[in-house]
């Protein structure tokens, strides 16, 4: 890109493309592969348990917030692992989000990387707000 | 503690289609395959939740949700509707699952089917990516509203609004769609948010003028409520809001809708967390279903005529929403 001195922004929308394609693909495969692994311990555990769904308990702190998930996740907990997948498949179209600050920047149009960071801050805050 | 059905007649006696159920623990698994194949054709019966939950262990549980989200996966995908507006009828219906555990299932599913989508259309340039970022300040704030709001409302109501949502889906995926408006005259905002576009139609690249942004700002707002609220991704309201108001040519509103929904739905995914409405056992097989369902689906699309098929499944989604109210209206949604 610095061989050209101003590249058409249709170019640079179609590499930006690119990048966000192979992003989310890798995401979601990464967040598949978390879950479904953590799945079999998981079964194995818990299998043969009688689950009641239709009463709402609400799940325990470590598998709520992202710090109890990543520590119950280090202690190899299948549920919390299970959650950890969850949480990369929404850490996928936030990571989506905030690659595309930089593809506006690159494009040097202010106007929607502006936009983009008042989304990444909305989904920032919605991830991280626990008293909502 | 409350049992859902613990107010109803049905409860003391299972019926007949109830019986079937009741059985299966001891019966083949082919038995248990066939209740939520069912439950999805739309002929759940509020009566089989009850054998459902109390019967089946995690691991049955696991394996019939798995296959009913790999259905509702593939034809969601296949038509074009979204596997995640079957899923909550599908959980609350069949399987007596907790309303609030039901969306946040979905809502994840959602996020998976839309990212694992929008890696397939991003790269062939029919999505307008500064009107689907623009909007999503819209669809952000209104997912997190909902999210924050679905906690007051009654359990009831949310059933009410959802069939009121499905049955919009089913009728906005069967009406008749006609794509050949002329260029329309540059609107004033649209061009100041460097909005006009163009993509590759069959006679070569076709730009496109935007109108009527603030109506599809606030329509936007709506979507990124009911997403919120119900669990969804609203696909249904996000092309009403940017093929009917903005006027985008409706491949651009579809494949920018899709690009969205996972941002969207991701908003109020983070509130769904934090409150523990997120059950990583229900949702493991529902994420895991919906996700290979839809991917298999958009692959079978390219040689495929969905035009019966599509008829068939919004049928079954309009039958859903009908029994969604049904449930709100008697009072089957206890706190």
């Amino acid at each position: 890109m610095n061989t050209m001195n101003a590249p058409a922004p249709a170019m640079s929308d179609k590499r930006a493309e690119e990048i966000i394609g192979i992003l989310l693909r890798t995401g979601v495969t990464v967040a598949a592969v978390v879950v479904f692994l953590a799945a079999i311990p998981y079964l194995t555990q818990h299998g043969s348990a009688k689950p009641d769904y239709h009463v709402f308990r609400g799940e325990p702190d470590h598998l709520r917030h992202i710090s109890g998930i990543i520590k119950a996740s280090i202690a190899l907990h299948p549920a919390a692992i299970i959650q950890l997948g969850i949480l990369i498949l929404i850490a996928t179209p936030v990571a989506r989000v905030a690659f595309s600050v930089f593809a506006f920047a690159e494009e040097r149009d202010w106007m929607y990387v502006i936009v983009t960071l008042i989304v990444l801050a909305l989904l920032l805050f919605s991830l991280s707000a626990t008293n909502l | 503690m409350m049992n859902p059905l613990s107010h109803s007649d049905k409860a003391a006696t299972p019926p007949a289609s109830n019986r079937r159920l009741v059985q299966s623990p001891c019966a083949s698994t082919h038995v248990h395959v066939e209740c939520p194949v069912d439950a999805a054709c739309g002929r759940a019966s509020h009566s089989l939740t009850i054998g459902a939950l109390i019967l089946l262990n995690t691991f049955e549980l696991t394996g019939l949700l798995f296959l009913g989200s790999l259905l509702a996966g593939f034809l969601g995908s296949l038509t074009g509707l979204g596997g995640g507006v079957v899923i909550v009828p599908f959980l609350t219906l069949a399987f007596g699952v907790d309303i609030r555990y039901a969306i946040g299932a979905s809502l994840i599913s959602v996020i998976a089917t839309s990212s694992g989508a929008a890696a397939a259309y991003v790269r062939e340039g029919f999505s307008n990516i500064r009107v689907g970022m623009f909007l999503e300040i819209a669809t952000t704030v209104g997912a997190i509203t909902g999210a924050i709001v679905a906690a007051y409302l009654k359990l009831s109501w949310i059933a009410i609004v959802f069939g009121l949502v499905l049955l919009y889906s089913a009728y906005e995926s069967v009406r008749s769609r006609t794509d050949l408006r002329g260029p329309s005259q540059p609107d004033r905002i649209a061009s100041l948010l460097r909005m006009d576009g163009s993509f590759p139609a069959s006679q070569g690249i076709r730009s496109y003028h935007v109108t009527n942004v603030p109506a599809g700002f606030s329509l936007m707002f709506t979507a990124g409520v009911l997403s919120g609220v119900l669990g969804i991704g609203s696909g249904a309201v996000k092309v009403l809001a940017m093929d009917r108001a903005m006027k985008l040519p409706f491949k651009v509103s579809t494949t920018t809708s899709n690009f969205m929904i996972g941002v969207t739905a991701a908003a109020s995914a983070g509130v769904y967390l934090n409150r523990g409405y997120i059950d990583p056992g229900l949702a493991m097989p529902v994420v895991l279903g919906v996700l290979i369902g839809s991917l298999t689906g958009a692959r079978f699309l390219a040689g495929t005529r969905v035009k019966v098929l599509r008829v068939v499944f919004s049928t079954v989604v309009a039958l859903l929403g009908l029994e969604m109210m049904y449930n709100g209206f008697i009072g089957k949604f206890v706190q």
